[in-house]
C-alpha cells in the first residue's frame, strides 16, 4: 500500500506523458487549403514594376504545365531562408516557379528580387488586403502551391521550402503530376 | 502521537484538499470550459448551443467586416456555411479579413453575439482549432494528392 | 568565424558534460576520491566553454552578423542596442542557448560555493546537473542550431516582432530561466540524496538558498511579464491563465510549497520524503513548461513557432528526466528515514496544510491546462479552459491557506497552541471582519461581486497576522517600547523576510481583488471634442493625428482628462503599424494613482466619423505590483541572512534545532 503510494507520481506522469505523444502527432502541421484540388482562383495581378510587360500572373497562365506559385513578400521573414534555394531551384529548370508579392509596396518587393536573385518566370502583385491570396488560402508568407497541368491546385506548403522538403515531399509530387 | 497517526493525518489532509479540488474542477468543467465549434456545426444545429458560452472559429470572410461606431459586424466561415458574428470593442490588432479568427459569445437569434475576439500576435496565426474544423468540414482532403 | 567557435565550442562542452555526468558518479560510488573530484575541473570548463558559445551569438547579434541566420530572422541594424542584445534569446535557438548558459552558470556555482560540500552527494549532484546539461546540449546541437549559416547573407534582417521590443519584455525571459533552472538545483540535490540514500538538516539548508533564489527570480520574471502584459497588450488585464502563463505559474506553486517544505526538514528532520518529491516536481514542471511553450500540444496565444521534431525531442527529454526521477523516487524514497514527529496542530502541520494546498492549487492549474489535450485525445470535443475554470477552481483553494498563513507562523514546533494563536488573532480577525463588512457596503451590497468583501477581509486578515507575529517576536505592548525596538532590530532577517513576503502577498491580493472586481470599462465611439466619463473622470477626445516613429508610423490620440471638473492629465494612447516586420501595436496610455489607473486606448476611425475607445478605471492596480516588490524583497532579505547564506551551511554534527529562530 505504501510503496503503491510512492509509485503514483510516476504513474500520473506516465499518463500525461501518453497524452503528450498523442498531443503530439494530433498537432495538424499540414494548415488545410480550402482550394486543395480545386482550380486556382480567377485572378489577373499586374507584373513587378521593371519587369517588363506581360509579366503578371493571370489565371491562364497556371494551365498546361506543372507549376509552384509561391507568395512572397519584401518584409517576410522566412522568404530570406527559402529564396536561395527556389533561385537553385530555378537553375535546375525541372519546373516553373510563379510568384506573387503579398502585401508589399510592388517597388520594395521588385528591389528585394533584385537583392535576393529572381527564381520568377510570372510575378503578380497582390496588394494590401491580398485578395488574391485569400483566395488561395493564404495564412502566412511563404507558402508554395503546386498547380497541375489543368491549372488545379494539389498541394499547398506552408513555411520556406527546405531541401529536405523539396526532397521529400515537393518533387515527388510534381514528378507524379508530370507523369 | 505515532507515526501510523501522522501518517493517518497526512493522508486525511492530503484527501480533503484532493476531494475538494476535485469537487471544485467537476463543478467548473461542467460550467466553466467553453466548447470549440465551426459554423457549419452551428448552422447545421448539430450541437447544443442555447444559451451556452461557446467559441467559434473559422475564417473572417471576405467582405463581410462592417463597422457600425464600436459595433462590428462580420461573417465567419469554415467554406460550407458562413456565419454572422457581432463584436462590441476594438478589435485585436492582427484581425483582417482572409484571416484566422476565433470568437467567444453565445448564439443569439442566427447571430453570433462575440464578447471577446482572439488573435495572436503573429502573422502566421492559425489557429489549431480552425485548422481541425476546416479540415473535417471536408475542405481539406490530405497531405498527399492522389 | 566566430559563429562557428560558438559551436563547435558547444560540441565541446557536450563532450565535457558526458564526462561530468558518468565518472564522477562512478566514482561517488566506489569511493575513488580523484574520479569524483573530477566534477569540480569539468563543471569550470562547462561554463568556459558555452560562455564562449553565449558570447559568439551574442557577438554576432551586436555586430549585426546577418550570415547567421538566427540574427537574420531576428535582428535588424536599426533596432536599438537594448533589443539586439535581448534579441538573442527573443527566439527558440537562442533561448535555449540561454537556458544552457545559466545550467552552466549553476553548476559552476556548485564547484565555486560547495567546498564544504560532501564530496559524494557534491559530485553526484553535479552528475545530475550534467546529465540535464547533455540533455539540452543534445537538443540543441541537433534540432536548434543558433550558428547555422544563410548562404548568401542577407543585406538586412527581419526585425524582432515590435510587441517584443519593450525593455519589461528584454528582460522578461533570463529572469524566468533563473528561475526554472534554478529550480534544476533542487532537482540535483534530490537525486544525489535519493542516490545516497540520506536526507539531513544539511542537505536542506543546502537547497533552501538555492531554491528560494530560483524563487525570487522566477517571481520576478513573472511579475514582469505580466505587468509587460497590462502595459503593452491594451486590453487592461494582467493575468489570463493562458497555458504559457500557468507554465511558469505551475513551478513557481511547487517552488513556493518546497521552500517551505525544506523549511520543515531542515528545523525538524521531518516531511523528507515529501520535499525530495517537491524538489523534483518543481524543476519537472519548469521542463513540462518548456514542452508547452515549444511543441504545440497546447494553443496558446504567445508560444514560440513550432516544430514537431523539436516537439517529441522535449517529450523525450521530458520522459526520462522526470519519468526516470519519479521512477527512482517510487524505488529509493520508501527507504529513507523517517524523521521527525509532530502534532497535526503545530508550526510544521500549518506548513504541511501549506504544502498540500499549493500542491493541489498546481495539480487544478495543471489539470486545466491540460484538459483540453485530453479531451482532444479522448475525443470529447475541442474545449478551451479559460479564467471562469481556473477563478473558480483555484482561488477558493487559496482561501483556507491565506487562512492558515495568518495562524501558521504563530503556532510554535511540533506541537502548537491553536487557541493561543486565535486569541492572539483576535484583533486581526474582528479588524479583517469589519473591513469585509464596510467593503460590502461601500459597493453596494449585491451591486458588487460578493468575493471582493471575502478578498479585502482575508488581504487584511494575512496583513495583520503577520503584524502580530512581527509584535509577538517583539514582545510588543508587554514589554516597553524600547525594548521592542531594540527586539525589532536583533530580528534575524530571515524573519524579516517571512514578514515581509507574507505581508507583501497580503497588498497583492488586495489589489488583485480591487482590480477584478471594481475594474470599470466602456466602449465606445468617440468623435473628436466628444466627452465620456469613466468613474468619475471625463475623457474629452481632443485629436487623433498621425505621427511618425523611428520604425512606425501611428496614429496618436490626445485625450484630456479631468476629475470632478479639475485638470487630471493629458494622455496619448498609439495605435502603431510597424514596418520591419509590418505589424500593428496597440500603446495603451496609463495614469498610475495609488487608488488605481487611469487606461485609454485608441483604436481604428469608425463609420460615424469618430474613433473606438476604450477607456478604464482599474482601481489598486499598483498595490499588485508593489505587493510583488515587496515578496521579492523579502526573499532578497532572507537570502542575505548569514545562515541562508550560499554555501556557508555544513553537515555539522553539533546542529541543534531547538534554538534555531523561528522562520
Amino acid at each position: 500500500m505504501r510503496r503503491l503510494l510512492y509509485l503514483l507520481p510516476v504513474a500520473v506522469f506516465g499518463i500525461i506523458a501518453l497524452f503528450f505523444l498523442r498531443g503530439l502527432t494530433l498537432n495538424p502541421r499540414e494548415i488545410p487549403s480550402v482550394l486543395i484540388n480545386r482550380p486556382v482562383p480567377e485572378m489577373n495581378l499586374a507584373p513587378l514594376p521593371g519587369r517588363g510587360e506581360n509579366t503578371g500572373l493571370a489565371t491562364a497562365d497556371l494551365k498546361g504545365r506543372v507549376s509552384l506559385v509561391n507568395i512572397y513578400g519584401s518584409w517576410c521573414i522566412a522568404c530570406v531562408q527559402e529564396h536561395p534555394y527556389l533561385v537553385q531551384i530555378k537553375k535546375q529548370g525541372i519546373v516553373p516557379i510563379h510568384g506573387i508579392d503579398w502585401r508589399d509596396d510592388p517597388v520594395e518587393g521588385a528591389k528585394w528580387l533584385q537583392k535576393h536573385g529572381d527564381p520568377y518566370d510570372r510575378v503578380g502583385i497582390d496588394p494590401a488586403p491580398g485578395r488574391t491570396a485569400v483566395d488561395f488560402g493564404v495564412t502566412g508568407a511563404p507558402e508554395t502551391f503546386i498547380v497541375d497541368k489543368a491549372g488545379l491546385i494539389r498541394y499547398k506548403h506552408i513555411g520556406p521550402v527546405t531541401p529536405e522538403t523539396w526532397d521529400k515531399v515537393l518533387l515527388p509530387i510534381i514528378k507524379e503530376l508530370n507523369k | 502521537m505515532t507515526r501510523k497517526k501522522r501518517r493517518l493525518y497526512f493522508v486525511i489532509l492530503g484527501l480533503l484538499a484532493i476531494g475538494t479540488a476535485a469537487a471544485l474542477v467537476l463543478s467548473a468543467l461542467r460550467q466553466d470550459i467553453v466548447f470549440f465549434f465551426s459554423p457549419s456545426e452551428i448552422m447545421e444545429a448539430k450541437v447544443p448551443t442555447e444559451g451556452r458560452r461557446i467559441r467559434l472559429g473559422g475564417l473572417v470572410e471576405q467582405g463581410s467586416v462592417v463597422k457600425q461606431g464600436a459595433l462590428v459586424h462580420f461573417k465567419v466561415t469554415d467554406g460550407a456555411h458562413s456565419l454572422p458574428v457581432v463584436f462590441e470593442g476594438l478589435l485585436p490588432d492582427l484581425f483582417r479579413e482572409g484571416q484566422g479568427v476565433v470568437t467567444e459569445g453565445r448564439m443569439g437569434d442566427g447571430v453570433f453575439m462575440a464578447s471577446e475576439v482572439l488573435a495572436k500576435h503573429d502573422e502566421n496565426y492559425m489557429p489549431k482549432e480552425v485548422a481541425e474544423s476546416l479540415k473535417k468540414s471536408g475542405h481539406w482532403q490530405g497531405e498527399q494528392p492522389k | 568565424m566566430i559563429a562557428e567557435i560558438g559551436h563547435f565550442a558547444l560540441i565541446l562542452a557536450l563532450a565535457v558534460a558526458l564526462v561530468q555526468a558518468t565518472i564522477p558518479l562512478i566514482g561517488a560510488s566506489r569511493g575513488n576520491a580523484t574520479w569524483m573530484a573530477l566534477s569540480g575541473p569539468t563543471s569550470t570548463a562547462q561554463v568556459l566553454l558555452i560562455g564562449i558559445s553565449f558570447a559568439a551569438l551574442m557577438h554576432a547579434y551586436v555586430t549585426s552578423d546577418f550570415s547567421v541566420m538566427n540574427v537574420a530572422q531576428n535582428s535588424h541594424t536599426d533596432k536599438p542596442m537594448l533589443y539586439k542584445v535581448a534579441g538573442v534569446w527573443g527566439n527558440h535557438e537562442g533561448s535555449l542557448l540561454l537556458w544552457i548558459t545559466i545550467l552552466a552558470l549553476f553548476g559552476f556555482a556548485v564547484t565555486l560555493f560547495g567546498r564544504n560540500l560532501p564530496p559524494g552527494l557534491k559530485s553526484r549532484a553535479l552528475a545530475v546537473q550534467a546529465m540535464i546539461t547533455v540533455g539540452f546540449l543534445l537538443f540543441i546541437l541537433l534540432t536548434s542550431n543558433p550558428f547555422a549559416r544563410l548562404e548568401p547573407p542577407p543585406i538586412n534582417g527581419s526585425g524582432l516582432n515590435p510587441l517584443l521590443q519593450d525593455p519589461g519584455l528584454a528582460f522578461h525571459p533570463p529572469l524566468l530561466y533563473l528561475g526554472y533552472v534554478g529550480f534544476s538545483m533542487a532537482f540535483s540535490f534530490a537525486i544525489a540524496a535519493l542516490i545516497e540514500g540520506r536526507v539531513d538538516a544539511a542537505w536542506a539548508r543546502w537547497v533552501r538558498p538555492w531554491t528560494l533564489a530560483a524563487w525570487v527570480f522566477l517571481t520576478c520574471g513573472i511579475a514582469l511579464g505580466s505587468w509587460w502584459a497590462y502595459y503593452e497588450l491594451g486590453w487592461g488585464g494582467w493575468w489570463y491563465w493562458d497555458p504559457v502563463e500557468n507554465a511558469s505559474f505551475m513551478p513557481w506553486l511547487a517552488g513556493t510549497a518546497l521552500l517551505h517544505s525544506a523549511v520543515v526538514v531542515e528545523k525538524r528532520d521531518a516531511l523528507k520524503s515529501w520535499t525530495i518529491l517537491l524538489a523534483i516536481t518543481a524543476f519537472g514542471l519548469s521542463l513540462l513548461g518548456t514542452f508547452l511553450v515549444r511543441s504545440g500540444v497546447i494553443t496558446s496565444v504567445h508560444a514560440f513557432a513550432t516544430d514537431p521534431a523539436r516537439g517529441v525531442f522535449i517529450l523525450g527529454l521530458l520522459v526520462v528526466a522526470i519519468g526516470g526521477s519519479f521512477l527512482l523516487y517510487a524505488l529509493r524514497a520508501p527507504t529513507l528515514k523517517t524523521g521527525g514527529l509532530f502534532a497535526p496542530l503545530s508550526r510544521e502541520g500549518a506548513l504541511l496544510l501549506n504544502n498540500v494546498l499549493m500542491a493541489t492549487g498546481a495539480g487544478t492549474v495543471l489539470l486545466g491546462t491540460l484538459y483540453p489535450l485530453f479531451a482532444d485525445a479522448l475525443d470529447l470535443g475541442k474545449v478551451s479552459v479559460g479564467p471562469p475554470f481556473f477563478n473558480s477552481v483555484f482561488l477558493p483553494l487559496m482561501v483556507p491557506m491565506v487562512l492558515a498563513m495568518g495562524i501558521g507562523p504563530l503556532m510554535s514546533w511540533k506541537r502548537g497552541d491553536l487557541a493561543g494563536a486565535l486569541s492572539r488573532l483576535k484583533v486581526a480577525a474582528i479588524v479583517a471582519l469589519i473591513v469585509a463588512i464596510v467593503t460590502w457596503v461601500a459597493q453596494g451590497g449585491s451591486l458588487g461581486p460578493w468575493w471582493a468583501a471575502a478578498g479585502m477581509g482575508l488581504a487584511v486578515w494575512l496583513l495583520l497576522g503577520t503584524l502580530t507575529e512581527l509584535a509577538e517576536r517583539t514582545r510588543l505592548f508587554r514589554v516597553p517600547v524600547g525594548q521592542s525596538l531594540l527586539r525589532l532590530g536583533k530580528l534575524p532577517r530571515a524573519a524579516w523576510g517571512m514578514t515581509l513576503t507574507h505581508a507583501g502577498l497580503a497588498v497583492f491580493i488586495a489589489g488583485m481583488t480591487a482590480s477584478s472586481a471594481w475594474k470599470v470599462e466602456s466602449v465606445q465611439s468617440q468623435k473628436i471634442g466628444e466627452t465620456v466619463t469613466v468613474a468619475g473622470y471625463a475623457f474629452t477626445l481632443k485629436t487623433v493625428q498621425d505621427v511618425q516613429g523611428p520604425n512606425y508610423i501611428a496614429s496618436r490620440g490626445t485625450f484630456e482628462v479631468t476629475k470632478d471638473g479639475a485638470h487630471f492629465a493629458v494622455m496619448q494612447p498609439q495605435k502603431r503599424s510597424y514596418k520591419m516586420p509590418p505589424m500593428p501595436t496597440t500603446e495603451a496610455a496609463i495614469e498610475t494613482t495609488f487608488l488605481g489607473d487611469v487606461y485609454a486606448v485608441v483604436g481604428d476611425a469608425s463609420s460615424d466619423g469618430g474613433y473606438v475607445t476604450r477607456l478604464y478605471f482599474n482601481p489598486l492596480v499598483v498595490w499588485m505590483w508593489f505587493g510583488t516588490a515587496m515578496m521579492v524583497f523579502g526573499g532578497l532579505v532572507s537570502l542575505s541572512d548569514r545562515r541562508h547564506r550560499i554555501g556557508a551551511p555544513t553537515r555539522a554534527p553539533t546542529h541543534v534545532p531547538a534554538n534555531s529562530v523561528k522562520a
